[in-house]
């Protein structure tokens, strides 16, 4: 489903050059909760990234769907983000100036579903998380956790093949994080897949897998304990 | 129906604009609707100066066709021909005969010791039929002081104002004035070898040269002091009838040989060339400084756009993240760009149209040579519109774009 062969990073500062990723291979099957743990500075969010398209590495190969990740022009990795994938960011990361419903109903329209269509859809996903009752609230209008349900569910709201997660709940307290974990796991019971970045051995445990790294490469893979 | 990107463009647009800040808008689009006025209004009151004068001079003194002496002729020949060929024109709706002779005219001679500086002053006096002269020009209505001339009046003269120093803006050198004469003074008439003593029965008072350097006496005791008494006349100003293009009725009496024995202009051709050049001039400069404050708003725009994207860079980064395409962004923007010039026009239309233009056609720019009104031709200014609209798209999209285009996990991130 998504397969990383050889996996390397290093950003150019002018002469200085840091090796951040330095050979990852990771197999991550269709329906399987992957947490991918380490100490600060690992390469967690790094390697998200670079799984998830949204930047490309330095060498090695990055396979989605059978397909090359390097043999795809920008605007396919656009459209390829848009129907394949949800983000979920650890800030939130949701438009201010809309409305809970239409944060999450913009990538629907984005992806031509009519208006009403991609309105009940976005209803859906909120109800899905919790907060189908603060449907018209802006982000400043919400609580942290209200908002990082939103912006689960506008990650989830289209049906994506794989969902990404960037230490989801590093910004809640203890009974968000909580509800966030407890979305993640309904949404894995159901099928969904998912790759998450987390500090916490407590979530981690949630998942079917766990994946460490350090130093830019996996040290560890604690699979279905 | 339109293209997604240019729907999810507005959809990002209109809620960019809802929630904006009421200050920040009101303030772009007071800027828009002061580069309105600046683009209209300006080159507008330029031009209307002018254009008071050319009106002024078209009601007052040519009317719509006028026709004129040859220049190596002393007046138009065959004259009562003329004036029966024009007047059965069925597009004339008036015209007045006028009898034109350089003169001298001599106050104060009554007490005047043989020392003292002679009061006098050079003009043309014309002579006219009151009632045909005040139904074509209506310049009755331009008596200042006493009365205009009656049919009948004897020995009465109406003097235009440049003729007497009181009125005289300021001291012209050269331009010999008549002092010290109101309503009731007695002066001289020289014409040629003849002199009379008339009265004066009024003073007009015109922005228009060729009447406020004028002296107007009744037609028929006027004949008898220059000797004509064969009719021919020295201009005849015609007034052709509402709707009717007086190139037309000039073409008219061409037609039928007029242009043999006198000039024969509509009001256009008997401009001054310098008035042309003026006109031309002003709608140069007015081009000039329209551009200057199309350029200041093109960079407001260009700076607000660029400041909102800068700050908002990690959703733009955040909005490309999660697969919303570019294009659709940079049109966001492009609306925003839109929705301020084409309310700050609306509200400028509103200004020039419902307060300006009729504000200044009841109470014009009093300058000395005319009598200025703003001049915005409703196409013109639909131009400039459209003009301030494209410019705006364009200050608005290069910002954008240049900040939509960087690195997308960048943007998300805040690294350069
Ligand atoms: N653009 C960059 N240029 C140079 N170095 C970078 C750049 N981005 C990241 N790094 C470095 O790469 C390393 C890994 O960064 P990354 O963000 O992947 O860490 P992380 O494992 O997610 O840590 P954290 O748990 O703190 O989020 C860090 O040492 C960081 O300094
Ligand atoms: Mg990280």
């Amino acid at each position: 489903m998504i397969e990383v062969r050889n996996l390397k990073k290093t950003f150019v500062n002018g002469e200085i050059e840091t090796p951040v990723l330095k050979g990852i291979d990771l197999k991550v099957a269709d329906g399987e909760f992957i947490a991918i743990m380490g100490r600060s500075g690992a390469g967690k969010s790094t390697l998200l990234y670079q799984m998830s398209l949204l930047d490309e590495p330095t060498a090695g190969e990055i396979l989605v769907d059978e397909r090359y990740a390097h043999s795809m022009s920008e605007s396919e990795k656009v459209q390829f983000r848009l129907s394949e994938f949800g983000y979920v960011f650890q800030d939130y990361a949701l438009l201010p100036e809309l409305t809970a419903l239409e944060n999450v109903a913009l990538p629907l329209l984005m992806k031509g579903l009519g208006k009403m269509l991609s309105y009940h859809q976005a209803r859906a996903a909120l109800e899905k998380v919790g907060v189908g009752h603060r449907p018209n609230n802006l982000p400043s209008q919400l609580s942290g956790g209200e908002q990082q349900r939103v912006s689960i569910a506008r990650a989830i709201a289209h049906n994506p093949k794989i969902l990404f997660a960037d230490e989801p709940t590093a910004n809640l307290d203890n009974e968000s994080s909580h509800a966030v974990l407890e979305i993640f796991r309904e949404l894995h019971r159901k099928g969904q897949t998912i790759i998450m970045v987390t500090h916490e051995e407590e979530f981690a445990t949630e998942a079917g897998k766990i994946v460490r790294i350090d130093d830019g490469r996996i040290v560890s893979v604690e699979a279905d304990r | 129906m339109f293209p997604l990107n240019i729907r999810i463009g507005f959809f990002l647009a209109v809620r960019a604009l809802r929630r904006a800040s009421l200050w920040t808008t009101g303030l772009i689009i007071f800027v828009m609707v002061l580069t309105f006025l600046n683009l209209v209004v300006i080159s507008g009151i330029l031009v209307g100066l002018l254009q008071g004068a050319v009106d002024a001079v078209r009601t007052e003194y040519t009317s719509d066709v006028i026709v004129s002496t040859l220049s190596d002729k002393s007046y138009i020949e065959n004259s009562p021909n003329i004036i029966a060929i024009a007047a059965s024109l069925p597009d004339v709706e008036g015209l007045t005969a006028r009898y034109a002779e350089a003169s001298r005219l001599e106050a104060g001679y009554q007490t005047r010791k043989a020392s003292d500086k002679p009061n006098i002053a050079n003009a043309y006096v014309i002579g006219i039929d009151p009632r045909e002269e005040d139904a074509v020009t209506g310049i009755a209505a331009d008596i200042i002081e006493g009365e205009f001339l009656a049919p009948g009046d004897y020995d009465k003269i109406v003097l235009g104002n440049y003729l007497l120093d009181q009125y005289i803006p300021i001291d012209t050198p050269g331009l010999a004035t008549l002092d010290n004469v109101g309503v009731g003074s007695k002066i001289r008439v020289h014409v040629g070898d003849v002199t009379r003593e008339v009265t004066v029965k009024g003073i007009l008072k015109s922005k228009v040269d060729e009447i406020a350097l004028r002296a107007f006496m009744v037609d028929s005791q006027f004949r008898s002091i220059i000797g004509r008494n064969d009719g021919n006349v020295d201009e005849i100003a015609i007034k052709v009838e509402e709707g009717v293009d007086p190139r037309d009725v000039r073409d008219a009496l061409l037609l039928r040989g007029v242009g043999e024995e006198a000039k024969v202009q509509t009001f256009e051709d008997a401009q001054p060339q310098a008035f042309k050049d003026i006109i031309a001039t002003f709608n140069m400069l007015g081009a000039m400084f329209s551009s200057i404050g199309l350029v200041v708003a093109s960079i407001t725009i260009f700076i607000v756009i660029f400041v909102n994207a800068l700050t908002r860079r990690k959703f733009i980064g955040i909005l490309k993240g999660i697969g919303i395409n570019g294009r659709a962004i940079e049109i966001s923007y492009v609306f925003q760009s839109i929705f301020y010039a084409v309310i700050g026009s609306a509200v400028g239309l509103a200004l020039v149209y419902g307060f300006l233009v009729p504000y200044f056609v009841a109470n014009p720019i009093d300058f000395p040579f005319s009598d200025g009104i703003l001049v915005a031709p409703l196409e013109q200014t639909f131009f400039r519109v459209g003009l301030l609209v494209t410019s705006t798209i364009i200050a608005g999209y290069i910002p954008a774009w240049m900040i939509i285009r960087k690195n997308t996990l960048d943007s998300i991130l805040g690294r350069n």
